[in-house]
């Protein structure tokens, strides 16, 4: 049923959209968006084999997985000076000193730190105006729906929904992947259908599948990985051209390599085969622009502590189209329309995903880091990143017997990386550089498959964010190299 | 701030005393540590009185894990079975010296709980040498 829907909305407004395609992108995206998620080109509809390169309207001359984001709000990456040490006082733990000396916080990859912004919402949230939501008809409890709304709100526009109703406030990365996996997926897998993934993926993104796959008695399907940290693209038009695969999941910017995959044709070529695409952007919403009606992925997944809001919240997106189509996840108070003793009726989404009280706060407080973001811009944010990366590519590169794992060139990779320094194991690199008051991530990353295929059991992860400069970068080559002297490297 | 990664520390986990393995071993135990990837096993071969004869480890990880192994087979030697018993964390953290954070703590007494999770095996285990163990 859902299938010939999609096909027959799919051809008619492709025809409409190829023809204007070639001659005007603008008229071709919106007619896109009057339908999200319904629009395939014609001519990429399947037949003997599918183009590789992609018509130049698509390309826009992004650099590789680059979104472009023509569309989303201006204030949202508007291009300015960008003050890192302005940026710094909004970070009250900057302040902290470890081991005597000021903390120096290469961790974002893991969780960021939080702007005074965000801190002092959460605590106004519980001094004024603590409800909860949807339900009282009380001052307060307007006030915290309002909040909260706005909230789901921002998050839209930050990303490019078509509509708050496609955003789904959830606990993290991990359950927006596991509520598509358990909602969506257990109705549209079956027997012998495929899910194809990459040896890239965060735990979050494969065990999920592993359990629907055993439960549906589907087969996973992995997109290996070359030398340099980037997609075998060969695996997966191999993967879909083999048939039978109902989804494609992968991430966004590897949390390991900091590769940044060309999610946005892949999706397109996924759709050619009508397979669904989520994509996982806990590495990539936080530090870059990312459009979703522009990537026209099906189901989007980010945590909020990644982007300077709280722990316990995070999103998924997905197309309204989906979200109607999907059954619950949860079942509780609040996703219900009615409860009789036998049966019940849903609400429409995203409330029918988000049952029982929700993280009220966690919602608020990354509205507030939202508008911290947006604020200082994500083109802003990316190019920080980025001069930071490159820094630290060129000076780590220098450090005798040290190796970086991921793409040879900074250019082409998002603010992660990792590294080993001779036979010194991760664990020691990161304890010699905490006695230096450097706070950097060692260990497998939540990426298992991912280190068997680089051949190490853990690596050295330093990651940076807004507030990181070249003195800490510095500091962490200092150390680096203090730890290769007592390692007699 | 004095680095726990002394001479000695360095000097075991370059050149590890008792690393390889034993051909007829009467206890042997092995485990790793899942945030680090540490793998540790031990293997003692013992005489007719029960006392340790001979002690191998095998393993691969941070520094502070085999270094510790292999710091505490010599300990082990020569001792009764009763004796590596009574084998405690501190005894084992003496060994290394130096201010080890909560996380690390686990590198550093994988050896010992690989070491008695092979002697209760031998001796037989009761809920308290359990305890004991998921205490480590």
């Amino acid at each position: 049923m859902l299938k010939q829907r999609w096909a027959a909305a799919s051809n008619s407004t492709s025809q409409k959209a190829t023809s204007h395609a070639v001659a005007d992108t603008a008229s071709y995206r919106k007619a896109r968006n009057r339908q999200p998620g319904l629009a395939v080109p014609k001519n990429t509809t399947p037949t003997t084999k599918p183009p590789i390169t992609f018509p130049r309207q698509f390309a826009q001359g992004t650099v590789r997985g680059y979104a472009t984001q023509k569309q989303a709000t201006a204030y949202i990456h508007r291009k300015k000076q960008y003050d890192v040490d302005k940026v710094r006082q909004d970070f009250p733990i900057l302040n902290r000193v470890i081991n005597g000396k000021p903390l120096a916080y290469l961790d974002s990859a893991a969780t960021t730190q939080k702007p005074r912004a965000v801190i002092d919402e959460l605590t106004r949230f519980y001094n004024e105006y603590n409800a909860n939501v949807h339900r009282g008809v009380y001052k307060i409890s307007e006030e915290a729906t309002a909040a909260y709304e706005e909230a789901r709100a921002k998050i839209a526009r930050l990303i490019n929904a078509n509509s708050p109703n496609e955003i789904i406030f959830v606990r993290g990365t991990t359950e927006a992947i596991n509520l598509v996996a358990q909602s969506w997926g257990r109705t549209n897998v079956g027997l012998g259908d495929g899910i194809v993934l990459t040896e890239m993926e965060h735990h979050s993104n494969i065990v999920p599948w592993q359990l629907l796959a055993r439960q549906k008695g589907a087969h996973l399907k992995y997109v290996g990985l070359t030398d340099d940290g980037h997609l075998v693209h060969d695996d997966f038009r191999q993967h879909l051209e083999s048939g039978g695969i109902k989804l494609v999941t992968l991430t966004h910017v590897s949390n390991v390599l900091g590769t940044i995959n060309p999610v946005r044709e892949y999706i397109r070529e996924a759709h050619m085969y009508g397979c669904r695409v989520l994509v996982d952007a806990a590495q990539s919403v936080p530090h870059m622009p990312v459009d979703v009606q522009d990537l026209d992925c099906d189901f989007l997944a980010f945590s909020g502590h990644k982007m300077c809001g709280p722990t316990g919240i995070g999103v998924l997106y997905a197309k309204k189209v989906l979200l109607e189509e999907m059954p619950p996840f949860h079942g509780g108070g609040e996703m219900i329309r009615e409860v009789h003793l036998y049966e019940s009726t849903w609400k429409d989404p995203p409330y029918k995903f988000e049952a029982g009280t929700t993280n009220i706060a966690g919602a608020i407080g990354l509205g507030k880091a939202v508008d911290y973001v947006s604020g200082l811009g994500l083109r802003n944010i990316q190019a920080h990143e980025q001069e930071l990366t490159e820094y630290a590519h060129d000076r780590l590169g220098k450090v005798k017997g040290l190796r970086i794992y991921g793409p040879f060139n900074p250019k082409t990779k998002a603010g992660v990386i990792s590294f080993n320094l001779g036979d010194v194991h991760a664990h020691d690199m990161a304890t010699l550089l905490d006695e230096d008051g450097i706070a950097v991530r060692s260990g497998h990353h939540c990426a298992q498959p991912l280190m068997e295929r680089l051949g190490v059991s853990s690596t050295t992860r330093a990651s940076v964010y807004v507030y990181n400069n070249e003195d800490e970068i510095d500091r962490l080559i200092e150390s680096v190299e203090r730890a290769g002297r007592i390692f007699k490297i | 701030m004095s680095s726990i990664y002394s001479e000695i520390i360095l000097d075991y986990y370059r050149y590890p005393r008792n690393k390889g393995s034993l051909p007829h071993p009467q206890i042997q135990a092995r485990d790793t540590n899942p945030l680090c990837g540490d793998i540790v096993e031990m293997q003692l071969e013992l005489d007719e009185k029960n006392t340790v004869k001979d002690v191998k480890f095998n393993g691969q990880g941070c520094a502070i894990s085999q270094a510790s192994a292999s710091m505490l087979t010599e300990l082990v030697k020569g001792k009764t079975v009763d004796d590596v018993r009574k084998i405690s964390k501190e005894d084992v953290l003496s060994l290394i010296g130096g201010q080890l954070t909560a996380v690390r703590l686990k590198c550093a007494l994988l050896s010992l709980k690989v070491l008695k999770t092979g002697v209760y095996d031998y001796i037989g285990s009761t809920d308290a040498t359990k305890e004991e163990l998921s205490g480590l």
